[in-house]
């Protein structure tokens, strides 16, 4: 297992290589450019700029140096368009804001996705299956761009108990309206797919003999069907834990959080190189790593399965 | 089914959905006696003929613009059988009930199309890598995790820029992502179902490769994949009016449930007394996710052999 | 007309400290106390920079002249008034301005503020090095050598500015700039601290590094969230400031905005979504608030050759113009004080007269009649050959409402067929550059307050001509313009040339909508390019 983890650290590597390029070609290649605007600046000062930026090398040239001031300096550079900005600047002050309300949204939306699954599993085709997954489902219906003004409609302008935006140190108060909307988001997926596994081991011989042994209900879940059943719902989880705690661009927005959600969309709008490289890399890595992560833990769950 | 058992207890019956006929006529029995799937089923139909056929008794066109009512839809537009704006008119004084049909057949088309290229691709996919495993697995569940990490924002750019806009065009944007997350889902079912007795007795018996991977891998996927490309509906639909937002997906005087949902949203929250604006596109669009949703539960509780 | 009569005198002295901005209370006003003299407001986007010597949006310009001071500012009414300078001396020729700046002022690390400050800053300005956005606005006001140092042929040091001694600046123009005086208000031509931006480098900017000479003094920034400014003890006029401290928000979305404005928390919002100011008007009174706003929206009309050739009949064109009902669009979709734009120079825009073009004088009727006469000469539309059109805008709620508005106006009157193709902005930019459209979505914003940076962008060698309308006889107008005594006639006549050709579809004129709070005085209204100062605000006790 252990050589098994390193392999894969060491695959990173080049993968995450073969990432940075295959980015670059994309953001070469599409139309615009950091530095286009509705008022075309002049050539001799769009000159000085690119030469600032190094986007008058050749493209080749721009990756390799991108790569060797990251590998060198740990550099991502200056952001495009906002020029106050290092990239690293941007990330260290937004990452920690969605890393808050997305381990939030993470934990709140796994446990009661899972919870509701089983339950709906254990009573099966009766009215509490339909009311559980009929709620969790009636949970995440609605778009975040609906909901997000909702609950400001209701716990800042009604009830008046929530500020409706900011994050200030990202106490409790600013924390749960992001949490919330990010949830519900995820919690129908995981109620669902936990509650089909589960149904699915909750059927398999070993759980038949159990029960037939006459081992109480709640001793078979806990003991014998839980981490079976967790498997497909892992697989799951691991990207939609990078999603989360990678922030969303709608609840960035709407709650004024500062967090990087927003830039996976507004540097791409912006042209913004640096900042979308930096951002994809992040991702990237998460990725990798959560992805490790779930592979890991499916050994710990199923020892038959090897790599 | 896909069973994961740590205690290895031998099943008596493995699925074998190549069994022929009568598998198929158990499925549809047991399909039908749940009464919350057949429900879904219905209103997924009436969805279905409102999306194609509601055109039919429409007095108005999707595009024509009112002028009287532009701008006080609030006051003048509402929903109302003798003006025959059944649902109102929107913010442009164009008739919602057209929009809303056209929006929602729109959207349907997109929700299916983007669980079938998942069904199809991400699960040959997901069960060929788990499957075979190894290096092959490696390479190919990196390449999940680059296509997962990539500013697809771009990819979706140049091909507005190279090929134009379509609706071919849009069906093809959604479809490259949404395969992803179900590649990652069925490979993970398919590194445990490969162990099972089933798989190894078929390995010892001769049978191909292929053959194994599309007879006994991955008709064990098919509960968690039904569940996972239902699931995968909503987050298509919304995923659209991203898309068009790009300029590669639907425009103007198309529109779609999530521009017809998002633009009611913005009527309403700023002030606007519209209501209907976003109750009609958003009720067809919460119906029909509760049908599918619905519906895919049933499907995957009738097609589990383990219930028979 | 005020740029070009300041132009002309010969020797200006500003006026004496009488008349000098600072926030004074009006008579029957109740200060609110120390505690609540917070000016809160929020911006859309996060600010860009707040280098001045970068700073090209006007959010930042806003945060600028709060921290740092000018040779001139500019009063409640847009004309310049001594801030930096105490007063100015202009050559007879025009082309020398001898600025004197005022002694007491103070960095707020405690030294002097000097005309060598001035130079390093000017100079830093233009410099290759720098890389500003920017940069060409020191050339625009024709400040000697200012584009060659740009393009690199010549040495930043050799920029015509220089500091005779500690008090007095000394610019040299290439060529007469009347208008000189007014961008001196502009963040580019702030002075900034040599040794601080020497010793921190582009770290300068960040808080506990930065030091201003402005009125206010950064304390917090945080990226995306906020900037918080608070008074600077060491400001000359630090005596006569009332607001103690400036918050700006980052509030992207414009209902939040609202929101937490009806909430308190901030004064002022950046803007009223669109369409709710008729409702919030009714409901706010005076605290819904609309001004013009030096920016015009119009159509590009495809003249290039591989166009749509229907387009290239000029009866075609009018008949398109024409066939747009303005008061529709403004009245139904915006709703915000806007006004219908027949021609191109915003209405509010100093010293300018809107001249009479024949579509303005018409009723909508005659409009749509006269415009259906020419369709039909033209051959196209009812009864005629068909013919689609494509307009192309950016992805945006409202253009895609004034689209759709439009599309179903010619369709409804011309009986021609409209598509409408949204795109993100870089991608549509390049469209429209490439010449990829029918009619083509745009708005030009004033960069100082002349008719001429509106006239300017449909010259043919105009970057913005995305219409590509070539007319020597247009371009020579404008020349003429540059040297005249009096240009508005010219500007005039440029602007008939464009009403005959349409070689461009104006829509209307913008307004800014913003909610402000009842409490807080001192707001510029009558300021067209909205230039405001904390400094000159202050904050009444509720009711």
């Amino acid at each position: 297992m252990i050589t098994y983890i390193l392999r894969r650290l060491l695959v990173a590597i080049p993968t995450i290589l073969i990432l940075i390029v295959l980015s670059f070609m994309l953001m070469f290649a599409a139309p615009g450019g950091p530095f286009n605007s509705d008022k075309p600046l002049p050539a001799a000062v769009l000159a000085n700029i690119e030469a600032r930026y190094g986007l008058d090398q050749p493209y080749v040239v721009q990756i390799f140096n991108y790569v060797k001031n990251i590998v060198l300096h740990f550099d991502f550079g200056p952001s495009f368009k906002y020029r106050d900005q290092t990239v690293s600047g941007l990330i260290a002050q937004g990452f920690p804001v969605t890393l808050t309300y997305g381990s939030w949204a993470f934990a709140v939306s796994t446990v009661l996705g899972v919870a509701i699954g089983t339950v709906a599993a254990i009573r099966h085709n009766t009215w509490l299956d339909y009311l559980a997954v009929g709620s969790a489902i009636g949970a995440s219906v609605l778009p975040n761009f609906v909901l997000s003004p909702i609950l400001v409609l209701v716990f800042t302008i009604w009830l008046g108990w929530l500020p409706a935006g900011g994050w200030s140190n990202g106490g409790w108060e600013v924390v749960v309206m992001p949490v919330i909307a990010l949830a519900t988001t995820y919690v129908a997926s995981i109620a669902r797919i936990m509650r089909s596994s589960m149904l699915e081991v909750l059927g398999s011989g070993f759980i038949r003999t159990a029960r037939a042994k006459g081992l109480p209900m709640s001793r078979i879940i806990w003991r014998h069907a839980m981490k079976p059943a967790m498997l497909p719902v892992l697989s799951y989880l691991g990207p939609a834990f990078v999603g989360m705690i990678t922030g969303s661009v709608v609840i960035d927005i709407y709650f004024s959080t500062g967090g990087i959600g927003q830039y996976f969309v507004n540097s791409a709008l912006n042209r913004d190189y640096a900042v979308i490289m930096g951002v994809t890399i992040l991702v990237g890595v998460l990725t990798i790593l959560f992805n490790l992560l779930v592979d890991i833990l499916y050994a710990w769950i199923d020892p038959k399965i090897r790599y | 089914m896909a069973v994961t058992d740590p205690t290895a207890t031998p099943l008596a019956a493995p699925a074998r959905p190549d069994k022929g006929r009568s598998l198929w006529t158990d499925a549809r029995r047991r399909f039908f006696r749940n009464k919350a799937a057949v429900v879904a089923l219905v209103v997924l139909v009436l969805i279905a003929l409102f999306a194609f056929f509601g055109g039919l008794v429409a007095r108005y066109d999707r595009e024509t613009v009112d002028f009287t009512l532009m701008g006080v839809n609030a006051r003048n537009g509402g929903p109302s059988l003798a003006t025959g704006h059944y649902f109102g008119v929107d913010d442009s004084g164009r008739d919602l009930y057209a929009r809303t049909v056209q929006g929602t057949r729109l959207s349907l088309m997109i929700g299916l199309v983007g669980s079938l290229v998942a069904v199809l691709v991400g699960t040959l996919y997901g069960a060929i890598s788990g499957y075979i495993g190894g290096r092959t697995d490696g390479v190919m569940m990196r390449i999940v995790d680059i296509l997962l990490s990539i500013p697809f924002m771009f990819v979706l750019i140049l091909m507005l820029v190279m090929f134009g806009r379509s609706l071919l065009m849009l069906f093809i944007g959604i479809g490259l992502t949404s395969w992803l997350g179900m590649a990652r889902i069925a490979r993970g079912q398919t590194l445990s179902i490969k162990n099972k007795e089933f798989v190894e007795a078929a390995i010892a018996t001769g049978v191909k490769r292929s053959a194994i991977i599309l007879r006994h891998v991955v008709p064990n996927l098919l509960g968690v994949v039904i569940v996972y490309a239902t699931l995968l509906i909503p987050d298509m639909i919304i995923y659209e009016s991203f898309i068009s937002f790009l300029g590669l997906g639907v425009q103007e005087p198309n529109t779609s449930l999530g521009a017809l949902i998002s633009q009611g949203a913005r009527q309403i929250l700023s002030g606007g007394e519209a209501a209907w604006q976003l109750w009609f596109p958003l009720g067809f669009f919460v119906a029909t996710l509760f049908a599918f949703y619905f519906v895919g539960d049933g499907l995957r509780d009738a097609l589990d052999p383990k219930d028979r | 007309m005020t740029l070009r009569m300041l132009g002309a005198a010969s020797l200006i002295a500003l006026a004496a400290a009488g008349s000098l901005q600072a926030a004074t209370p009006a008579a029957g006003d109740t200060l609110a106390p120390p505690d609540q003299q917070t000016f809160s407001y929020n911006v859309i986007d996060e600010f860009v920079t707040l280098d001045p010597a970068l700073i090209e949006v006007v959010d930042d310009n806003d945060v600028a002249r709060q921290l740092f001071e000018g040779l001139l500012n500019q009063d409640p009414l847009g004309n310049v008034v001594p801030a930096g300078a105490t007063s100015y001396d202009v050559s007879e020729d025009g082309l020398t301005y001898t600025f004197h700046l005022r002694p007491e002022s103070k960095w707020s690390n405690g030294e002097p503020v000097t005309a060598e400050d001035y130079v390093f800053a000017w100079r830093r300005v233009v410099d290759p090095a720098t890389a500003s956005n920017y940069a060409w606005f020191m050339g625009l006001g024709g400040v000697a050598n200012a584009d060659k140092i740009v393009a690199g042929e010549v040495a930043p040091d050799q920029l015509g500015v220089a500091a005779t001694d500690p008090q007095t600046l000394v610019v040299t123009l290439e060529r007469p700039a009347p208008f000189f005086p007014q961008m001196t208000a502009n963040a580019n031509l702030f002075p900034v601290p040599q040794k601080v931006v020497e010793q921190f480098g582009t770290e300068w900017t960040q808080p506990g590094n930065m030091v201003s000479n402005g009125a206010y003094t950064l304390s917090e920034r945080v990226p995306q969230e906020r900037i918080t400014m608070v008074r600077n003890p060491n400001y000359w006029d630090n005596a006569n400031t009332v607001i103690e401290t400036i918050n700006a928000y980052v509030i992207k979305d414009e209902q939040q905005a609202v929101t937490r404005w009806r909430d308190g928390e901030i004064d002022k919002t950046a803007v009223v979504p669109a369409g709710q100011f008729p409702t919030l008007k009714e409901e706010l009174g005076d605290e819904a608030v609309a001004v013009p706003n030096l920016c015009t929206y119009y159509y590009h009309v495809n003249l290039r050759e591989d166009a749509n050739p229907a387009l290239l009949d000029p009866k075609v064109r009018e008949a398109l113009n024409l066939a747009i009902d303005r008061d529709v669009i403004i009245n139904a979709i915006l709703a915000g004080g806007q006004k219908p734009a027949y021609t191109l120079t915003h209405w509010a825009t100093a010293g300018w007269e809107v001249p009479e073009v024949p579509a303005a004088a018409m009723t909508q009727e005659e409009r749509n009649a006269r415009a259906k006469e020419l369709m039909a000469e033209a051959g196209y539309g009812e009864g005629g050959e068909p013919l689609t059109l494509e307009i192309l805008f950016n992805t945006s709620e409202s253009h895609q409402q004034i689209a759709i508005a439009v599309s179903q106006m010619w369709k409804q009157t011309l009986g021609i067929d409209t598509t409408l193709a949204n795109q993100e902005w870089q991608t549509f930019l390049d469209a429209r550059k490439e010449g990829a459209f029918d009619i083509g979505r745009a708005a030009w914003c004033a960069d100082y307050n002349e008719a001429s940076t509106f006239l300017d962008i449909m010259t043919s060698d105009s970057d913005a001509n995305d219409s590509q309308y070539l007319n020597p006889e247009y371009d020579a107008l404008l020349e003429t313009a540059l040297t005249a005594e009096d240009p508005l006639p010219s500007y005039q006549q440029a602007e008939q040339m464009i009403a005959r050709d349409v070689p461009i579809l104006p829509v209307y004129f913008y307004s800014s909508n913003f909610l402000l709070d009842g409490t807080v005085r001192g707001w510029p209204m009558e300021n067209a390019q909205q230039y405001w100062y904390a400094k000159d605000m202050y904050q009444v006790a509720e009711q």
